[in-house]
């Protein structure tokens, strides 16, 4: 299972933890893992995530390796200026 | 100017070096092409018909009497987007561009008319005839966001919007780690405080401008001004129900961005007037257009709470951003929440913040958008907290800093980051310690910004004669075309004399994201070196064949390809030149491809330090001296890297002393004009001194971190902190502009 910090205002809409658990090894299994347990964050993830994984924010690579052991935080789409 | 270089940085020749820019002399000559200055034959000149309310339904529009003018050879609406494709209707970009059932802020268009020249175009927007209902309107955040407010749009409401808000609060967000209770409980002291900012314009020079043909089979020719000419396509594909492959997006060179020109504007208007009328047309924004219709700032209020103890250290700290930017989402808000607290290493840190929906202009990026709001607000309330305990504001921010391995307060633990070492370098600097006289004061502030990757695609061709083109699809808004050509010298080990880059149109390259988030330098460097190590694979191949040796005898070396070793023989090696005169009968032309969604930019962090001297008659602040530290990353062109700290810096000083969108009582933009809106000119400001912090970015093969936007972010609160010192006052709004600062002297004689 990969523990993933979310941020708070998601808190709710999962299950009141900062932290949910899903099963995946990459970026997509996570995403499409945390989908499907907390249907609550389908809108977001639908207006767009990035993940941090070890302290690299990644915007979309879905085949990026995450490991059991990994730091992963959800994060909002990012973007500049 | 100074660059602090730590010596585990790889030595380079090339990378580093400060050669002459490739577009100045076009650029000082005018002979640069801006949007503008784009003609086609048969053109026709096209302009809005624009609705000076806040906030309107609109009842009719009859065009009748502008079509009948000798001249007038389009005109469009709203409709004409919903016939070509149905889902405009929920366009959000479009709807910005122009207006469908309702006028959401004042200057937003409703119509667009092409005609034989500007004068005709002109005189038949007076020809038609609209008939409007004027609705309530609200521009303020306070009295959005109460229940009751006039509804800008309905049905835009995220889900997760705490009760009590009316339905212009539509984005909410919250982020922090920590108990914050206990955090405040152990704190000597609280502060709390109310800080906002006006919205502010990115200012460019060059006005938006493009040229659109579009022909009755469907495939179409824009060019424009644009940050990101791929987005363009993306977009106007999209509401043009076109295939990306039928509309090519070239991108003219560009008079200034900082993330206002990363969407469209006209541009899809233009597509719209060609198609109808047959012939190209070319729309060009008026200054005053530019102010009204384009994206500024968010406006913001934050209140800031931070507990502090005697020693310096902070228990907790808690903001609440609002920001405001106009009448359609965006995820400026988000980006604001994250970067308020970054810079310090936090038990307990809790950020809220709420997009709310006013009748103003749709904001638009500005560099680093949302952080420079929020972190005001924080920097503002350190610096009072500072004073309140009598310490030093640079030791306070040292002991507080944000390090390795630090939890970050929008959740991701830091890798190697440079804040401290930035600080250090601050505190090392002859500015801290300068003395100061009386009305004057100094200010600190620490900024912030992520930095992205994102998808970036390079050729690097090696022509005939032994020089090389690259060709990137990012247009060149702070100097990328020289930072490219110097990383592909170095990568390749010629002179950078034979290496030329080039922005492709969209039909020449894959798909490149927008230059913006300070990726370029990081993301199109990162192809470009991948994409030589690739050319000089295959020029090592070329030369195992001319010797007859295997490939892998051969290694590449400083522009030469050498035999590996003694037993691939002792032939004299082989220049880059020397291959590619003969690579037409060793197999053919030679070039290296890389495509890839880059991932690991660093974060970065700027410490700006700036005295202030503040006329006590006149409440006018005159900037003394302006120092910016910032941690760049390996500095491939170190004078675009000045140059970019130096810019940033100005903006936030404009920011900080005059910008401001004023409007009136009846909600009606009233400065859209550089006379009324000031930004800072060469004669307002010194010598601003730009200090590299070369930390090199372990994500990227020569260390580069992304440096556009943090610069920006730090001067709102370094000049509010030097002001409120020179003054004794603190003050909590910008701009601090004379007026505001003069009744504040006066108040509290």
């Amino acid at each position: 299972m990969v523990k993933v910090k979310i941020w708070g205002s998601l808190k709710n809409l999962a299950d009141g933890s900062d932290y949910i658990l899903v099963t995946g090894s990459n970026f997509k299994e996570v995403v499409d893992n945390i989908s499907m347990k907390y249907p609550g964050l389908k809108p977001q993830i639908k207006r767009g995530i990035s993940l941090a994984i070890d302290g690299k924010i990644y915007k979309e690579s879905w085949f990026t390796p995450i490991d059991k052991d990994s730091e992963v935080v959800l994060m909002p789409y990012m973007q500049g200026g | 100017m100074d660059q602090i270089t730590p010596k585990a940085v790889k030595e380079f020749k090339i990378v580093g070096t400060r050669p002459l820019r490739p577009d100045g002399i076009d650029k000082v000559t005018g002979k640069a092409m801006y949007g503008a200055d784009l003609y086609a034959p048969n053109m026709l000149y096209g302009c809005l018909l624009r609705i000076n309310e806040p906030h309107a339904f609109i009842e009719s529009i009859n065009i009748s009497n502008a079509e009948k003018l000798p001249g007038v050879k389009s005109i469009i609406t709203f409709k004409d987007f919903l016939k070509i494709n149905p889902d405009n209707k929920n366009n959000p970009i479009l709807e910005n561009c122009i207006a469908n059932e309702k006028v959401l802020y004042d200057g937003h268009a409703i119509a667009a008319i092409a005609a034989v020249d500007l004068n005709t175009a002109k005189k038949a927007l007076k020809l038609i005839k609209v008939k409007y209902k004027k609705l309530p309107f609200v521009i303020n955040i306070e009295e959005a966001m109460k229940t009751g407010a006039p509804i800008v749009s309905v049905g835009k409401k995220n889900e997760n919007i705490p009760d009590g808000y009316s339905d212009n609060v539509i984005q909410y967000c919250s982020f922090g780690n920590g108990n914050l209770e206990d955090g405040f409980k152990t704190a000597d002291k609280l502060i709390k405080r109310t800080f906002k900012t006006p919205s502010v314009h990115q200012g460019y020079i060059e006005p938006h401008a493009c040229l659109a043909s579009m022909s009755n089979d469907g495939k179409a020719d824009l060019w424009c001004c644009t940050q990101g000419h791929f987005n363009v396509r993306s977009i106007c594909s999209n509401i043009f129900k076109m295939d990306n492959s039928q509309l090519k997006v070239t991108a003219s060179e560009i008079g200034g961005g900082f993330g206002g020109k990363t969407t469209v504007f006209i541009e899809p208007i233009a597509l719209a007037l060609s198609q109808k009328s047959g012939h190209p047309v070319k729309i060009v924004m008026s200054r005053e257009e530019v102010f009204k219709a384009t994206g500024p700032t968010v406006s913001s209020l934050v209140d800031v709470e931070i507990g502090m103890k005697k020693s310096g250290k902070i228990t907790a700290a808690k903001a609440i951003i609002r920001y405001e930017g106009g009448a359609f989402p965006n995820e400026t808000y988000e980006l604001g929440a994250q970067s308020a607290f970054a810079s310090y290493d936090l038990d307990a840190v809790k950020t809220e913040a709420f997009n709310v929906l006013t009748n103003r202009p749709t904001q638009a990026a500005y560099r680093a958008p949302g952080a420079p709001q929020s972190i005001y607000a924080v920097e503002s309330v350190i610096d009072e907290l500072c004073q309140h305990f009598n310490l030093d504001p640079l030791y306070v921010r040292i002991l507080n800093a944000a390090k390795k391995g630090t939890k970050s307060s929008y959740g991701p633990t830091f890798d190697d980051i440079g804040l401290k070492a930035t600080l250090e370098a601050a505190k090392d600097h002859p500015h801290y310690n300068a003395p100061l006289k009386e009305n004057q004061g100094r200010g600190i502030s620490c900024g912030f910004w992520f930095n992205f990757g994102g998808n970036t695609c390079v050729s690097l061709n090696i022509n005939f004669d032994g020089t090389v083109g690259v060709v990137e699809g990012n247009p060149d808004i702070g100097g990328s075309r020289s930072s490219i050509s110097q990383m592909a010298a170095e990568e390749l080990g010629i002179s950078l004399d034979k290496v030329k880059t080039v922005i492709a149109d969209t039909n020449s390259l894959g798909h490149n994201d927008v230059t913006d988030g300070s990726r370029v330098t990081f993301s199109v460097g990162l192809a470009t070196i991948k994409a030589a190590k690739l050319a000089k694979k295959e020029l090592c191949k070329r030369a195992a064949k001319l010797w007859g040796i295997d490939e892998d005898a051969v290694i590449w070396k400083e522009g030469y390809a050498h035999p590996a070793g003694a037993n691939a023989g002792n032939q004299e090696p082989l220049s880059l030149e020397d291959i590619a005169k003969v690579s037409s009968q060793t197999g053919g032309p030679i070039s290296g491809h890389y495509e890839v969604n880059a991932e690991g930019a660093g974060v970065s962090f700027g410490v700006h330090l700036v005295d202030i001297e503040t006329d006590m008659e006149t409440g006018h602040s005159k900037i003394l001296r302006y120092t910016v530290f910032q941690d760049a990353g390996k500095a491939i062109h170190p004078s675009y890297v000045e140059g970019q700290m130096q810019g940033g810096s100005v903006q936030g000083i404009g920011w900080a002393l005059n910008e401001e969108y004023i409007y009136n009582h009846d909600g009606k933009l009233q400065n859209p004009g550089f006379l009324d809106y000031r930004i800072p000119v060469a004669s307002d400001l010194p010598m601003i001194d730009p200090v590299i912090l070369e930390i090199p970015n372990p994500g990227h093969p020569y260390g580069v971190r992304g440096v556009g936007e943090t610069s920006i972010v730090p001067p709102l609160a370094a000049i509010n902190n030097a002001v409120s010192r020179a003054t004794g006052i603190r003050f909590t709004e910008l701009p601090l502009s004379p007026p505001r600062v003069l009744k504040a002297i006066l108040n509290k004689q």
